[in-house]
């Protein structure tokens, strides 16, 4: 096999899996779904298997420059494939019991990975777009994917109308770049923004609209509205899906077309980053306060929490890089928690999305109140679990870049963020139980989720091994 | 060489662990007596740390260090000098007293309510042992989770107002610290090591900047006037066993603060800002004996008493001379003895007649003559009496001050009169006279339990207040070379 088919293996199988369960769905029935759902468990495990084989140091450019394959570009879609498996793992139940276990969401999902696979290695503009667009289309059509429902319905227009205005921008912004500097190749467009001497004006316009759009991508204040009503209407499983993986695309995103691309130039971005990374923080977590929904607290979170890795990347070198990417990773792994947890108090023609459903969880299961105090105090970011690191990191960073005053500002909005995850805590520990229901899962399930708590706390203990893996993926990548 | 320090800190939390995974709602009794053999385990292994302490050097002892994050240049970094090795083995104590008071109080989630005290007790171990500046955070915040759980979960009827207030109170000053951290980090070219960081030049500008900083996070805890809000909330409606600890240990975190952290670090900043936290220090002392002398519900009175007090360790720190560092240290032990005592005395009368309200008690002593004698004498040390150990450390801060300034001196000598009229007027209301009314009439004295955790307590209390010695022997080289650090420049 030649070593441009190589670095694409993982896209490849991904894609293979996928349309083999779209044409092995049709033969099957309603009974066997589980089959379906275990090919596209085997899918994950082999994609994840082949990017682990092929994975090296080196920076490889292949198919005529329109992909990288670099050590980033590896752990990033290793983490993808670990979360959509864990998705797929947490939300079993709560599928089969909605009626959404079917070979269509299974088939979604894995293209909405592949888009993210083709956005994390894009090299050039057009690759970067198509990834991007693969992988919102699916998500739309899986938010969407309970079709009689009316909130999963607006949720998904929500998301589709200001979705497409978000890649409008994007495109708009690419065309305006590709005007200044002539291309579309990400390390090109890099030389050439720093050999600049023309056309400043349009590189920077340009550049607003790219930056509008990583915003939007990533939920950043001003460009937050949908965050809350999509992961409010999805179903609990898709609303997972959605706060889990693409956020390992999203910092690709950020990272190719600022930290790479546009790397010249970020006297520029620098100041429209932090702007955002405060409106973030400090909105996020006001408006956080106020909900009784914990899918909708949980969305806000998200925004604020988007706006601390806007904080690494603020930095504009490569400890911002792999603090913010750090960040990301202990943010993905929390969410997963608190996601699984919620979702394993729902149960047939039971939603728990309400904050009073958590109500006394600590009687009626301890251990699961346990993993859901873990996950709060993580997001949180206090010690000893991962999410302290996570906030330690990204506010050295900015310390380190000489913003000491957002530093200052991205603590005190932690405590904001600390009173509502302390008010869950609350809820679980010091209230008495109003479902009383025995908490059912498999066995699977149970396993993996608390495997998924038990992790938040042993990186709290010893960190090193994810901060040195961050580190070493943007130490090899070109943006060093 | 035996890792005491580790020891002191991880055997309590393992024995938690135990408790959580051993003990059952159902048969309660298993996590008690699992909790308590940790518990007792946790203490012995600190005696070591005085009996082999090399009392003729500042230097740090029981030393262990190990590479802990690599990334961030993080060691896991433990040891302990005159400064801080007392408090090692009074935290390691105290919570053998709040096993044991705890014991058939408690009665809902026992084994929750032991391993969070006992996963508490290591982790202020750590905080007082730890020489690098993240080790300290971590354990210094992760000590917030276990308190707000204790606060909350078994707490009074204002409960979860107490601890959300308490949890965020703390967190916002140990933010602030951790942007300090992360500054001098920067600073001093990426080193988390206190001992680079006493060494480190700094503008007085940027030491002013950091005293804030730290200021923030350890006068919140300590607490000083005005940001001591939290702790008549937090001490009221914890559990005896929340109060005992908030009182004897947590509050001497923020005081410790001040001696490793802000006194080496940033000297020239102390010196300059001196005057503000002697005034603030002595508004504690005087003021807030006045709070304490109108409050009608008896926790509340001793938690105002406890602010009044730190005021003295405060005002000692920043005398800048051997005696107030060195009564500052000994007030601080002694209070941690006292206070203890106060609040198991009230917790004893709470758990008969489940009320801290002083007009619903007295003539206590007509039915509770052990009991009575006992209060006596913690209400005689609270007041600073001599052949106590609260009379030791107020008077050796007292006498600091004479040699600074005499009113200075006069003004924090009101304390001793203010602090007998708030404690012994709660003292006479609630124990003399004829039974204030049928449930006082009808109680029992101490059961046999009781009778001996007081009576440890008593020893102790007494022991410190007629022979100091051995205590400040201890700290003597410690706080000497302290001083002769602080009195450099950094500029």
């Amino acid at each position: 096999m030649t070593v441009s088919l190589l670095s694409v293996l993982p896209e490849i199988v991904v894609l293979v899996g996928a349309s083999m369960l779209l044409l092995v769905d049709l033969f099957l029935t309603d009974r066997q779904r589980h089959i379906g759902y275990w090919l596209a468990q085997l899918t994950l495990l082999v994609a994840a298997y082949v990017t682990m084989r092929t994975m090296s140091v080196d920076v490889l450019r292949v198919f005529h420059n329109l992909v990288v394959d670099d050590l980033v570009g590896d752990f990033l879609r290793i983490f993808s494939f670990i979360a959509v498996s864990l998705v797929l793992f947490y939300s079993r139940a709560y599928m089969e019991a909605r009626g959404l276990f079917r070979g269509e969401t299974f088939v979604l999902i894995l293209f909405a990975l592949l888009g993210m696979q083709v956005l994390i290695t894009a090299n050039s503009f057009l690759t970067l777009y198509l990834g991007l667009e693969l992988m919102s289309l699916a998500l739309y059509a899986l938010v969407a994917i309970q079709r009689d429902e009316r909130a999963p319905a607006e949720a998904a227009m929500k998301y589709f109308v200001l979705g497409a205005l978000a890649s409008g921008f994007l495109l708009y912004g690419m065309s305006m770049v590709y005007g200044a500097t002539g291309s579309l190749e990400i390390d090109r467009i890099a030389q050439a923004v720093l050999g600049r001497t023309d056309n400043p004006i349009l590189l920077i316009l340009g550049l607003v609209f790219i930056v509008s759009a990583i915003a939007f991508k990533l939920g950043a204040v001003p460009y937050h509205m949908w965050v809350p009503d999509v992961y409010h209407g999805a179903p609990t499983a898709i609303t997972l899906l959605i706060a889990s993986a693409p956020k390992f695309a999203a910092f690709a995103l950020i990272l190719r077309l600022l930290a790479g691309a546009m790397g010249g130039t970020e006297f520029g971005w620098q100041g429209m980053l932090v702007v955002m990374s405060v409106l973030s923080v400090t909105f996020g977590h006001i408006v956080a306060i106020a909900q009784t929904n914990i899918k909708r607290m949980l969305a806000y979170s998200t925004i604020a929490n988007m706006g601390y890795v806007l904080m690494g990347f603020m930095a504009a070198d490569v400890t911002g890089y792999s603090a913010a990417m750090f960040y990301i990773v202990a943010y993905v792994l929390t969410t997963l928690g608190a996601f699984g947890v919620v979702m394993l108090l729902s149960r047939r023609g039971f939603e728990a999305d309400t904050l009073d459903d958590l109500k006394g969880l600590n009687q009626r299961s301890p251990w699961w109140a346990f993993i859901m105090l873990l996950v709060m105090f993580s997001l949180a970011g206090m010690p000893p679990t991962v999410g302290f690191y996570a906030k330690l990191l990204v506010l050295q960073a900015a310390i380190k870049a000489d913003f000491v005053w957002l530093a200052i500002v991205g603590v005190l909005a932690a405590l904001l963020g600390a009173f509502y995850y302390l008010r869950v805590v609350k809820l679980m520990y010091f209230d008495a139980p109003v479902d009383q229901e025995p908490i059912e899962a498999r066995t699977d399930t149970r396993f993996l989720l608390s495997a998924n708590g038990l992790v938040l706390l042993l990186l709290g203990v010893l960190p090193q091994p994810l901060m040195g893996l961050c580190a070493l993926a943007l130490v090899h990548s070109q943006y060093y | 060489m035996t890792p005491y320090l580790s020891l002191a800190i991880w055997v309590p939390i393992v024995a938690a662990v135990a408790v959580l995974v051993l003990g059952r709602d159902r048969d309660a009794g298993r996590a008690r007596w699992i909790a308590l053999i940790g518990a007792l385990a946790g203490f012995l292994v600190t005696i070591p740390l005085y009996t082999h302490f090399d009392k003729t050097t500042s230097a740090m002892q029981f030393v262990e260090r190990a590479s802990w994050i690599p990334y961030f240049d993080i060691y896991y970094h433990l040891g302990v000098d005159g400064i801080s090795v007392l408090f090692v083995l009074l935290n390691s104590f105290t919570t053998v007293l709040v096993v044991w008071a705890g014991w058939e109080v408690i009665k809902t989630r026992v084994a929750q309510y032991m391993a969070a005290f006992l996963i508490m007790s290591g982790l202020i171990n750590g905080a007082f042992a730890a020489l690098d500046a993240i080790l300290f955070y971590v354990y210094f915040e992760a000590m917030l989770i276990p308190m707000y759980l204790i606060i909350g979960v078994w707490g009074g009827e204002r409960r979860v107002y107490a601890a959300i207030k308490f949890f965020l109170y703390t967190l916002l000053g140990s933010l602030l610290m951790l942007v300090a951290f992360i500054y001098l980090y920067q600073q001093s070219g990426g080193s988390f090591a206190l001992a680079d960081w006493y060494v480190l030049p700094l503008s007085l500008k940027t030491q002013v900047l950091l005293f804030v900083a730290f200021f923030a996070a350890f006068a919140v805890k300590v607490p000083m006037w005005p940001v001591h809000t939290w702790l008549p909330d937090a001490h009221t409606e914890a559990p005896t066993g929340g109060s005992v600890v908030l009182a004897a240990i947590t509050l001497k975190i923020g005081a410790y603060g001040f001696v490793r952290f802000i006194l080496p670090i940033v000297p020239d900043a102390s010196h300059h800002l001196s005057g503000f936290v002697i005034t603030l220090s002595l508004i504690a002392i005087v003021y807030i004996g006045f709070v304490a002398l109108v409050q009608a519900d008896m926790k509340k009175l001793i938690a105002y008493s406890s602010i009044s007090h730190m005021g003295f360790v405060t005002l000692g720190f920043f005398l800048f001379n051997q005696l107030g560092v060195e009564g500052g240290l000994v007030q601080m032990i002694s209070h941690g003895f006292v206070s203890a005592a106060m609040f198991l005395c009230v917790g004893v009368l709470y758990d008969r007649m489940h009320t801290r309200m002083i007009a619903d008690y007295g003539g206590v002593v007509n039915t509770m003559p052990k009991f009575a004698a006992f209060m006596m004498l913690f209400a005689m040390a609270n007041a600073g009496l001599p052949a106590t150990s609260g009379f030791v450390g107020e008077f050796l801060v007292i006498l600091a001050a004479v040699q600074v300034n005499f009113w200075l001196a006069f003004l924090a000598a009101l304390s001793l009169i203010l602090g007998a009229a708030y404690t012994l007027w709660m003292y006479k209301r609630v124990i003399f006279g004829a039974p204030g009314n049928a449930h006082v009439a009808g109680l029992t004295d101490l059961s046999r339990r009781e009778f001996w955790l007081l009576a440890t307590v008593a020893a102790a209390v007494l022991i410190m207040g007629i022979f100091p010695k051995p205590f400040i022997d201890v700290m003597h080289v410690s706080v000497t070379d302290l001083l002769a650090h602080v009195a450099k420049s950094k500029i």
